[in-house]
């Protein structure tokens, strides 16, 4: 495909449409007066917030190659899954637990089992219940938009689309014929960057609703760049973490019940940092550091003027350049062997804004007792081949027996990991 | 039965109906997907791609894909407009994406060419929102671009060659 060369863009444009001029007699017929003017079209004026070419440096060839990448819309047919690609450690197995959902983002799993499933660029939730090795699947809510954040709690599933939150109570007694979920909070801004949401209920019976920044690296009012909680019925709303620029991801330690959660870095300042985030909420109101500082110790080069990184709440871990974890949950299960016993897994979705992509994987965030980050290890890999996807890891969620689901949303399909000698998923 | 209102040749002349020439068939195939899920929302689109399967999609975008592309337009252009166009293009960038020949790649469309109307109501689609793109990127891009310059771009990009 044509490189883009942003340097010579606007003399190459002017030039261009000199040539079309004197090749087509259509463009020509323009009278003396209206000569395009020789200098070269005018300089790009600022960029609206939320355009992903903010930051992108101008006149380079390796930068103009890169761009967000979109999944394609279909899941892949279950034969093509690249399930036998995937590596993990000794005594672990893998399996395909449901296939053929587009786009498959945030997992829920309910009391009876089932799993819940949101989407980014579809428009459904869908449930999938498996009895007897038999895979039942029910689209639970459709028409919405953008509904990649659940949660369930107490029987409720909790749905986030971009801009609101609506429940269906009952949720597994009613997979057959569900009523259309009931709004329980819509004063959310609308925008499409970073708007898409991961939403989670804490232990203090809050639903946790992240709001991110509106575009790579901009200043942005009191109501982006932040998590908030509000009460299951979407009454008092407050805002308990600053300085966020992205999260897709977070959960609480099963032991302190503090929130940690995955933060994505801004894109357009280099292949190698900053790197994005794991951080760790000891307290209301902490502000992790966006747009002005990022990975703890990085002032922003058009922002971080007048403030220091120590203003504000460093990672305890750093997870990797462009990486762009996402979900992440505590192993809380008694099938893993005992060293990853309240250990952090997290999904790499994996780069863009990198030559070498990066990423697309799991990794495993040991901790100490102090609540800090001890060590990490890659937990599975496989889905980067030849710097390209065969597939893009998204959420991870513990199930009753302590397997672990794993989503993909390049593929529309849902892993699932065990530990010892393999079973079928389901009984 | 696509090309008895887009155009045998994958030029359209019907009015508001967008021609499919010289489109990538991953854009292509993103579009009929969102209309048969109804997440683009135009109810003779919408009727047309129900009940479509998964592999009636690709195997319908692969065969678009295969049109050639729609010729410019050759009505008389405003030299202003042309001038102005050209100013929003830079200045908005649209060429990083959609190619400095606006031919579009992958998930990016060939615009070169396509109806002024349906330009035209595209970016004001997008601009307000009520078109919803795959992924929402020209709902950004178009935040700071006015009505103005959504009639210039269309009028310089339908005659774009």
């Amino acid at each position: 495909m044509t490189p883009y060369r942003l340097r010579r863009n606007s003399v190459l444009l002017s030039s261009t449409i000199a040539g079309l001029m004197m090749a087509a007699p259509v463009l020509s017929q323009q009278p003396a007066s209206a000569q395009p003017a020789a200098a070269p079209a005018a300089a790009p004026a600022a960029l609206p917030p939320g355009s992903p070419l903010i930051g992108r440096p101008e006149g380079n060839e390796a930068a103009a190659k890169l761009a967000p990448v979109a999944p394609p819309p279909l899941p892949a047919p279950a034969d093509k899954l690249p399930v036998s690609k995937l590596k993990l450690p000794p005594g672990f197995n893998i399996e395909v637990y449901a296939s053929g959902i587009a786009n498959t983002r945030s997992l829920r799993v309910g009391t009876k089992g089932t799993v819940f499933v949101g989407t980014r660029f579809g428009n459904k939730v869908t449930a999938i219940v498996r009895k007897d090795g038999k895979v039942e699947t029910y689209t639970v809510a459709q028409g919405l938009y953008r509904p990649n954040g659940l949660a369930f709690h107490n029987g409720t599933l909790y749905i986030a689309e971009l801009s609101q939150i609506s429940k269906i109570d009952n949720v597994e007694s009613v997979l057959d014929n569900p009523p259309k979920p009931t709004v329980i909070y819509s004063d959310l801004p609308k925008d499409e960057a970073h708007g898409w949401k991961f939403i989670g209920v804490g232990p203090d019976n809050k639903l946790y609703v992240p709001v991110g920044q509106p575009g790579n690296n901009v200043l942005h009012d009191k109501d982006h760049g932040q998590i908030r909680r509000i009460n299951l019925d979407g009454t008092g709303a407050e805002v308990v973490v600053l300085g966020m620029r992205n999260t897709v991801g977070f959960d609480w330690h099963p032991k302190t019940h503090e929130l940690y959660f995955s933060d994505n870095g801004r894109d357009w300042m280099s292949e190698d940092v900053p790197q994005d985030e794991l951080n760790r909420v000891t307290a209301t109101g902490q502000d992790f550091g966006a747009p002005y500082c990022y990975q703890g110790n990085l002032p922003d080069p058009e922002f971080g003027w007048g403030h220091a990184c120590s203003e504000f709440v460093p990672p305890v871990a750093l997870t990797g350049p462009h990486s762009a974890g996402l979900g992440m949950r505590f192993y809380t299960g008694k099938m893993f062997p005992a060293k990853y016993q309240n250990a952090i897994f997290l999904a790499r979705h994996g780069s863009w804004n990198r030559s070498k992509k990066f990423g697309g994987d799991v990794v495993v965030y040991f901790l100490n007792k102090d609540g800090t980050v001890k060590s990490s290890e890659v937990f599975l890999t496989g889905f980067l081949e030849n710097n390209s996807y065969i597939g893009r890891p998204v959420d991870v969620e513990i199930m009753a027996d302590g397997s672990m689901l794993l989503s993909d949303d390049w593929n529309g399909a849902i892993y699932r990991i065990t530990y010892g000698k393999p079973k079928a998923a389901g009984k | 039965m696509c090309l008895a209102c887009h155009g045998e040749k994958g030029q359209s002349s019907t009015p508001d109906v967008p021609s499919l020439g010289g489109q990538p068939a991953p854009y292509l195939l993103i579009q009929i997907y969102l209309f048969r899920e109804g997440q683009r929302a135009v109810p003779l689109m919408n009727e047309m791609a129900k009940g479509l399967s998964d592999d009636d999609l690709r195997a319908l975008s692969d065969s678009l894909a295969k049109l050639p592309a729609p010729a410019p337009s050759a009505e008389a252009p405003d030299p202003a407009r042309i001038e102005r166009a050209r100013a929003s293009i830079t200045r908005h960038r649209c060429n990083t994406c959609h190619n400095l020949d606006l031919s579009g790649r992958d998930n990016i469309p060939r615009i070169a060419g396509q109806r002024e109307d349906y330009l035209a109501r595209t970016l004001r689609e997008y601009k307000s929102n009520t078109r919803h793109g795959y992924d929402g990127v020209m709902a950004e891009v178009l935040g700071p671009v006015t009505d103005a310059e959504i009639a210039d771009l269309a009028h310089y990009i339908a005659r774009f060659r």
